[in-house]
């Protein structure tokens, strides 16, 4: 409970509401937990001149492919997209680093009033012939279908060409958001599954949805592995074309990061009849849960034995840390604004376990069923907000007078600008916040930006104004 | 391979490399681009709207509108935001499928109105992409209509600024040239001639910015300075949320522009490569523009990094105000002659491998000549091509932004960063570059630099130099 400081019904509408920083349009997509019984609107276009933290079609596909190390990721469109995108995530791989590089056919104005498929297909070729990829994926940009190009032709003619997979990732960044990306993503790996058939264990789940940042996958892999199950293909961190095309083999899929991944998981599901489960891998009980279920599916007591002595085994390593951290941090408020709605979920427990209480929750891409979630899950008074923009976040956490923040590279800049912790929960850590050994981090990380002495120098006045 | 080093004859086609005239631009690499590729691998340019979103936040009370999909205004964002560490907030006119079919004015007026509620701007700067640029947008039109719907609401409505700025035409350095020159375009205005002058310093840093007004102030000339960023995106830490950051070059500033009586740029090159196919020859600087339409006597000269290139700077400065140099800007050019003399032979003969804004390479590579290093730098090269070329130029160094690093890693040389990005590193927007001053911060880091890897390499740990 917030004391001193509850929004209700009563004080909820005049700040926030008309004639305040919310914008008519985006009234239904901020909602109270308790008090107010409004349903999250979401899954919406954002509203133009807002300010949105979302990015479009194009960086929600590449982003999610990005991490296929194998692969030649090439952007089809003038310069920036490709600029931007440039080892844009801390996803590692343990083998090749194609994906690191930025590759653009650089359309110039004379290929926008011509066509640009010609030199399309010479870069696309000039690549794999140099870098010799398993696969290639050939972005389209948002004007590549305005000016006429055929990419899909393109693209057989260069699988036929030189025998990899050429797959066009249809992604102008007009045609939707972020999260219509991820469903493009979903649909080109998707043509990259079914095409080996590589003989693997019957106890084989694909792992969907991490993306290795700062490693996180490989410490999922140690539990699996030590729990007795395969992993066959992980999607897309450190991931490689081949496993990809072996997914439908697999017993199960492991649904993390649901918002980009869960189409995947639908579309194998369809096809290939796989099942699959959501998890998530941030804090305690989610990170065990994930384990439990998956012996659970196997229906495997061995394995759950093992999960169980792992899970046993690990809490009693960190609990005297976590309990350490919690004495210290209990009363502290937590805001989050994150990509995802389900890793929100995870955060506000992860931050429950270490004393901090969440005072707003905010996603870019929610589905009414996390909201829902969320609401049933945080404090009454706690402010949910669907697509939120700098000017509400930056009112939100001084209305709920949270101590940290935890976002992403853009929220930075908001909470540091008005004397906020921040925790960076996004694409370019370089610390693993995932599993066991991830949550200790994580508490580092909070406790760090919450004791920091140089918060004396935020909460005071300066005295040597007048 | 001598025809390595930069100078004014070989800039543009490095002979000897593979690349001259018949090659170099050819779009569709019927000879091949730089290095023989038609992709870009690794660009070391950004895309125009980046630009005039820097420029635009140089305007006092401006907020940037991107008119395009959501992506270009997000992205560019978090471009500058992991270098300035500031909010930036950009708008987006979140072009969907259907304002690409039936034009992209719904859109506007939506985000101009949205934009006015919330941020209350006093100025909103429009740059266009290569979406909005392709499908034919007019915004002048747009701008042309929303003022006019709105002329009887009585509610006084934000200046409204538009450049041009396709993606596919230039890079983010053309983009911001082309945006000072629409600013200055539609703003200045003549009534007298002013004892002021214009300067126009291009892409610097806030620091950079600070060292100018402060040097003009203490010369006793009167300026206007555009774009201000300095405070926009280097601001200090304000407790509340500014929804526009305090500082920036004001509306009134820029229309008195036409009533200076002369203008400083910098740069070379400036937009010259925002070549349209229709009008090549009509590609302006915002100071030649402003000569040409006001008789303002235009002083263009590179940017002053270097003694030479300072020198000739405060010259211009003398000639403008009629006096000497303020005493400690002279002891400063003084120390760095002196730190010159003591570090000389650290940096002698070393190689430098340049990258970047072409009109702060051929700057950089001046001064690197003024101090016995050898520039290398190859005219629209991306870093693909720099890097391949670097087993050839064998550089000691790197001189340029962080995106060069990998390069750096991989040859275990150092990277001296410098300019415009720096996403690896604290500090760049109080990064000096410029004058007497901010070539002994750049001295000063390159000899270190050099001095620490060879001491780091050093079999033996020692304690003197």
């Amino acid at each position: 409970m917030i004391e001193g400081h509850k929004i209700d019904e009563t004080n909820f509408n005049p700040p926030l509401g008309v004639g305040g920083i919310l914008l008519d349009e985006r009234q239904k997509q901020v909602s109270v937990a308790g008090a107010n019984e409004r349903t999250i609107d979401c899954n919406k276009a954002s509203v133009a001149g807002s300010v949105s933290q979302r990015a479009c079609v194009f960086c929600g596909s590449r982003v999610v492919l990005y991490p296929i190390s194998d692969a030649l990721h090439l952007i089809h469109g003038p310069i920036g997209c490709a600029a931007y995108t440039w080892d844009i995530r801390g996803s590692l791989s343990s083998g090749p680093e194609l994906h690191r590089l930025s590759f653009s056919t650089d359309l110039q104005e004379r290929d926008v009033i011509f066509g640009g498929e010609k030199k399309l297909y010479q870069a696309a070729l000039e690549l794999i012939n140099a870098h010799k990829p398993k696969a290639a994926f050939i972005y389209s940009t948002c004007i590549v279908g305005v000016i006429g190009d055929d990419v899909e032709r393109a693209c057989r003619m260069l699988e036929d060409e030189t025998g990899i997979p050429v797959i066009a990732v249809e992604a102008p960044g007009f045609q939707g958001s972020k999260k219509d990306g991820y469903k493009v993503a979903c649909e080109s790996i998707f043509k990259l599954v079914g095409r080996v058939n590589n003989p693997i264990p019957a106890k084989s789940i694909n792992i969907l949805g991490d993306f290795n940042l700062a490693g996180e996958l490989w410490i999922l892999l140690e539990y699996y592995k030590k729990m007795g199950v395969h992993v066959n293909a992980t999607i897309t961190g450190d991931g490689r074309v081949e496993a990809i095309s072996n997914a439908h083999n697999a017993a199960l899929n492991v649904v993390q990061c649901s918002g980009s991944m869960n189409y995947l998981a639908k579309l194998m599901k369809d096809e290939y009849n796989i099942p699959s489960m959501r998890v998530s891998y941030f804090g305690i009980e989610d990170m065990s849960d994930a384990l439990y279920d998956v012996a659970r599916f196997f229906k495997d007591d061995d394995m759950m034995n093992k999960a169980r002595e792992m899970v046993k085994e690990e809490i009693s390593r960190m609990m005297p840390a976590l309990a350490w951290y919690k004495e210290r941090l209990t009363g502290k408020k937590a805001a989050i604004y994150v990509g995802g709605a389900f890793k929100a979920i995870s955060l506000v427990k992860a931050l429950r376990l270490i004393g901090v209480q969440t005072v707003i929750v905010g996603s870019q891409t929610g589905t009414p069923e996390d909201y829902e979630l969320i609401k049933k899950l945080c404090d009454e008074g706690t402010i949910i907000v669907d697509d939120s923009n700098p000017v509400e976040l930056s009112h939100f956490v001084k209305e709920k007078q949270a101590d940290i923040f935890i976002g992403g590279v853009k929220e930075r800049p908001i909470a540091h600008k008005i004397g906020l912790g921040f925790c960076d929960h996004n694409h370019e850590r370089k610390e693993p916040l995932a599993g066991y050994e991830g949550m200790i981090n994580f508490a580092k990380e909070i406790y760090a930006t919450a004791m920091s002495p140089v918060w004396k120098f935020t909460k005071t006045t300066d005295p040597l104004t007048p | 391979m001598t025809t390595n080093i930069l100078d004014k004859g070989n800039l543009v086609p490095l002979q000897g490399l593979g690349v001259d005239k018949g090659n170099f631009n050819s779009p569709l690499g019927v000879g091949g681009r730089l290095g023989g590729y038609v992709s870009t691998r690794n660009s070391c340019k950004l895309c125009a709207p980046l630009g005039a979103s820097l420029v635009f936040k140089g305007i006092e009370g401006c907020v940037p509108l991107i008119h395009g999909s959501q992506g270009c205004a997000t992205y560019i964002r978090r471009y500058m935001i992991s270098h300035y560490k500031e909010p930036v907030d950009i708008a987006s006119s979140n072009f969907s499928e259907e304002s690409t079919i039936y034009g992209g004015s719904r859109n506007f007026i939506t985000g101009i109105n949205n934009i006015i509620k919330q941020y209350k701007p006093k100025v909103i700067g429009i740059a266009s992409t290569c979406l909005s640029e392709t499908i034919g947008e007019d915004i002048p039109g747009h701008i042309h209509n929303y003022k006019e719907e709105n002329a009887n609401t009585g509610a006084k409505l934000p200046t409204f600024i538009h450049a041009s700025t396709p993606s596919y035409c230039g890079s983010h350095a053309e983009g911001f040239h082309n945006t000072v020159l629409a600013t200055i375009k539609t703003l200045a205005e003549y009534e007298n001639v002013r004892n002021e002058i214009t300067i126009l310093p291009g892409m610097v840093s806030p620091a950079d910015i600070r060292y100018m007004k402060e040097l003009l102030e203490d010369f006793g000339i009167k300026y206007t300075l555009f774009p201000d960023y300095s405070e926009t995106l280097d601001n200090e830490y304000t407790a509340e949320y500014q929804l526009i950051p305090t500082g920036g070059t004001t509306v009134h500033d820029i229309q008195r522009i036409g009533n200076s009586k002369a203008t400083i740029e910098f740069g070379a090159s400036f937009n010259k490569s925002f070549t349209r196919l229709k009008d090549k020859s009509s590609v302006q600087t915002a100071g030649e523009w402003l000569e040409s339409k006001y008789y303002i006597r235009n002083y263009q000269m590179p940017l002053p990094i270097g003694i030479e290139a300072s020198d000739k700077f405060m010259e211009a400065l003398k000639t403008i105000s009629g006096k000497e140099l303020p005493e400690h800007h002279r002891k400063e050019r003084g120390r760095l002659v002196d730190a010159y003399i003591d570090a000389h032979k650290y940096v002698f003969g070393k190689k430098a491998l340049l990258y970047g804004e072409e009109d702060f390479v051929t700057a950089m590579a001046d001064w690197c000549k003024e101090i016995g290093v050898e520039p290398f730098y190859i005219k629209g090269a991306d870093f693909e091509t720099l890097k391949e070329k670097a087993n050839e130029f064998q550089p000691d160094f790197l001189l340029g932004n962080s995106k060069g690093y990998y390069i750096a890693r991989e040859r275990k040389i150092p990277l001296v960063r410098v300019g415009f990005p720096i996403h690896d590193r604290f500090g760049a927007n109080r990064m000096l570059h410029l004058g007497y001053r901010g070539t002994q911060e750049l001295f000063d880091r390159v000899v270190n630099a050099l001095i620490e890897y060879k001491q780091e390499n050093s079999p033996i740990g020692y304690k003197y130099l």
